[in-house]
């Protein structure tokens, strides 16, 4: 019984990004790095060993000029559902250091845990899981402008994006001394979502339907990323293009073709 | 000067020679752990394995040497359980080999890590549901057993013999050795199977995934099945190194002749599963996943499918072929050249399953990304290499690894 009543109650955090709004303006990306104390380094030119929770992508339709169209693609973690819970990186990871949250379905990342083995890197095809190849190294006076809320990472292990699970925390905390167990929606919502000067990035409760992420991965142009792997995100996105909505996903020529 | 600990009834190269021999190769071991050092007080930004290469050189090198240190644990189980007596003319060697292999596998697996101090973080924060957790038990408990089959050889030493202790826990050793090597088997069988679950398993990355039985995808038992056969062939090689090195005969060629008409045999049963198994990938799995084979073999400078043809017809069908005929395995060239195709054949198949599967795009957006290993990677891969070489010298001088040593190169007084 408690188990059944654990599994109504449980929430599934989620995104939907509107890819026709997305203008590529990487405030999500800036806004996450600053609110989740992401370190840089002076030289960021080799785009393999920087770390950016929440990368976006250019893609194009692959078109000669005037027919061209360009699509702006943010890619915060998926926090896959799997099956079960068992989502590519979190079945595999040796030491438990990474967790999938029944509760709130959040893909969690224990940093003091993590020995790098980086196998869960190997496990995600959204390449969302990112190494720490050096320390973090603040300019100086930088260290006091650093998020209390979120520890710092060490070398040699690896961190993703946590859908700013510290606000959700927070909120719960401030939930609780008010006598609440229940979140309204606008009480957790992530730094890029707010960031975003276009409203592209809404977040929210995907098993809520007072949340509008429920009403929005209902539309007929949602997608996810990769959805025929199994893999089941929780990140949708929206788009009226074909060639856009196609890009998500591989398919066979002959399917193609159906499309 | 040192001849007192040389094995009765065989004659080793003078010391100089043999001090110039563990120096060279002491100078490439100081060279890899140089580099160890470096990686380890640095961190591995010294490689140039990056976010889209999690896994690289040191992943193959540790499936490879676990692969290739196979042939300790199916002669064993050859010798002990099956019972066939006339390996126990190069089980020692195979013990040998087996234990240079995965003591480095263990060094490797401790470079590796972003974290070594935590390494320990995967027996207490143990994942039941990972491939890597049986790794990490069955690889330390299996080093414990190779450690306990090497042991009796080393207590063979002339001048250790001499002690009354070390020679009857030496002898008595001998007689339950067929309790380790039932449990080396089982061992092996399970964390050479998990070394191929860790790819197999990766339902996310179409290259490597493979359906299966249970939680087990096939590659658990391709591997497995992969290290028997070639694990011996890279034994038969190692011995006939030695024996040019040496510039002796120390095994009867009955001897090698029989494990290499086992492992041809084995090699054919598991190049009949693989291809098997790449047919069923490429019809059927990578295409419900939205692949089609050429995928994985196109729009890049280096992946083609030379690699396939290289690794199941050149290196797998070939040896095979060779190794199952009493007239490939009679003749020298023949055998040989098998069981050197058969050794790179599993090294080049578990290269595929790590690196080929990491560079493989499976975001339909993203592109192939290839990666050349950095001087660290490599001087820490030669490391093993060096140290191997070191210990097998070390051995054949001190210890009667070759039991028909004697026999075959008798000593004029």
């Amino acid at each position: 019984m408690e188990a059944v009543n654990r599994r109504n109650r449980a929430k599934k955090y989620g995104m939907v990004i509107d890819l026709d709004k997305c203008t590529g303006c990487g405030s999500c990306t800036v806004a996450c790095m600053a609110e989740n104390n992401i370190p840089f380094r002076k030289d960021e030119s080799d785009k393999l060993l920087s770390i950016a929770w929440l990368h976006v992508y250019k893609l194009t339709n692959g078109k000669p000029f005037p027919h061209t169209d360009v699509c702006y693609l943010p890619r915060p973690c998926m926090h896959c559902e799997g099956h079960h819970g068992h989502s590519p990186c979190v079945s595999v990871c040796p030491a438990t250091a990474t967790d999938y949250d029944e509760e709130t379905g959040i893909v969690s990342q224990i940093y003091t845990r993590c020995f790098g083995c980086r196998y869960c890197m190997a496990a995600c095809p959204y390449h969302v899981r990112l190494f720490n190849w050096w320390d973090p190294v603040w300019p100086d006076g930088m260290e006091k402008m650093l998020n209390p809320d979120v520890s710092v990472r060490m070398r040699g292990v690896v961190e993703k994006c946590s859908f700013c699970y510290h606000r959700h925390q927070r909120a719960m905390e401030k939930a609780y001394l008010e006598g609440r167990r229940e979140l309204e929606e606008h009480e957790y919502q992530t730094a890029c979502t707010q960031a975003c000067p276009a409203g592209a990035i809404t977040f929210g409760d995907l098993n809520n339907p007072k949340h509008a992420v429920y009403r929005l991965k209902k539309s007929p142009r949602a997608f996810r990323l990769l959805e025929r792997l199994g893999t089941r995100p929780k990140v949708y996105y929206l788009s009226s293009r074909e060639w856009v909505r196609q890009a998500g996903d591989n398919h066979l020529q002959q399917e193609k073709q159906k499309i | 000067m040192n001849s007192g600990l040389i094995p009765e009834g065989v004659k080793r190269c003078p010391t100089w020679k043999f001090a110039l021999g563990v120096a060279i190769a002491g100078a490439v071991l100081l060279w890899g752990v140089y580099a160890m050092l470096l990686c380890w007080f640095k961190g591995l930004n010294q490689t140039n394995m990056n976010n889209a290469y999690g896994f690289a050189l040191w992943i193959w090198a540790d499936l490879a040497v676990i692969a290739l240190g196979g042939g300790a644990f199916f002669t064993g189980f050859l010798r002990y359980i099956v019972g066939k007596d006339e390996l126990k003319h190069i089980i020692n060697y195979a013990v040998l080999i087996g234990f240079i292999c995965y003591s480095s596998a263990l060094l490797i697996l401790a470079i590796d890590v972003g974290q070594p101090l935590r390494s320990w973080f995967i027996f207490w924060h143990a994942n039941v549901h990972s491939m890597l957790t049986e790794v990490a038990f069955c690889l330390s408990c299996y080093f414990g057993v190779l450690t306990i089959e090497y042991l009796p050889l080393v207590l063979e030493n002339r001048k250790i013999d001499q002690v009354p202790f070390f020679h009857h826990l030496g002898h008595n050793m001998h007689h339950i050795m067929a309790v380790f090597a039932a449990t080396g088997a089982f061992l092996s069988f399970f964390h050479q199977g998990s070394l191929g679950g860790v790819s197999g398993v990766l339902f996310a990355r179409p290259f490597g995934f493979r359906e299966g039985v249970l939680i087990w995808p096939w590659t658990f038992f391709l591997f497995t099945w992969s290290a028997a056969a070639c694990g011996p062939c890279f034994t038969i090689s190692i011995t006939k190194l030695t024996e040019k090195v040496t510039g002796k005969k120390l095994v009867k060629d009955n001897v090698v002749e029989l494990l290499a008409k086992i492992s041809g045999w084995m090699l054919t049963g598991y190049i009949i599963a693989k291809i098997a198994d790449t047919i069923y990938w490429a019809a059927v799995t990578a295409p419900s996943k939205g692949f089609r084979m050429m995928d994985f073999y196109s729009h890049n400078s280096f992946y083609g499918l030379w690699i396939l043809i290289l690794e199941v017809g050149i290196c797998g069908v070939l040896p095979a072929a060779i190794l199952i005929t009493d007239r490939g395995r009679r003749n020298q060239k023949t055998l040989v050249t098998a069981v050197v195709l058969a050794s790179l054949g599993v090294c080049l198949n578990r290269w595929v399953m790590v690196l080929q599967m990491l560079a493989v795009p499976v975001l339909p957006f993203e592109n192939w990304v290839l990666y050349i290993p950095s001087w660290q990677e490599v001087a820490t891969t030669v490391l093993p290499v060096a140290y191997g070489v070191i210990l097998i010298m070390v051995s054949y001088r001190y210890l009667p690894v070759f039991p028909q040593e004697p026999e075959l190169n008798p000593v004029k007084s």
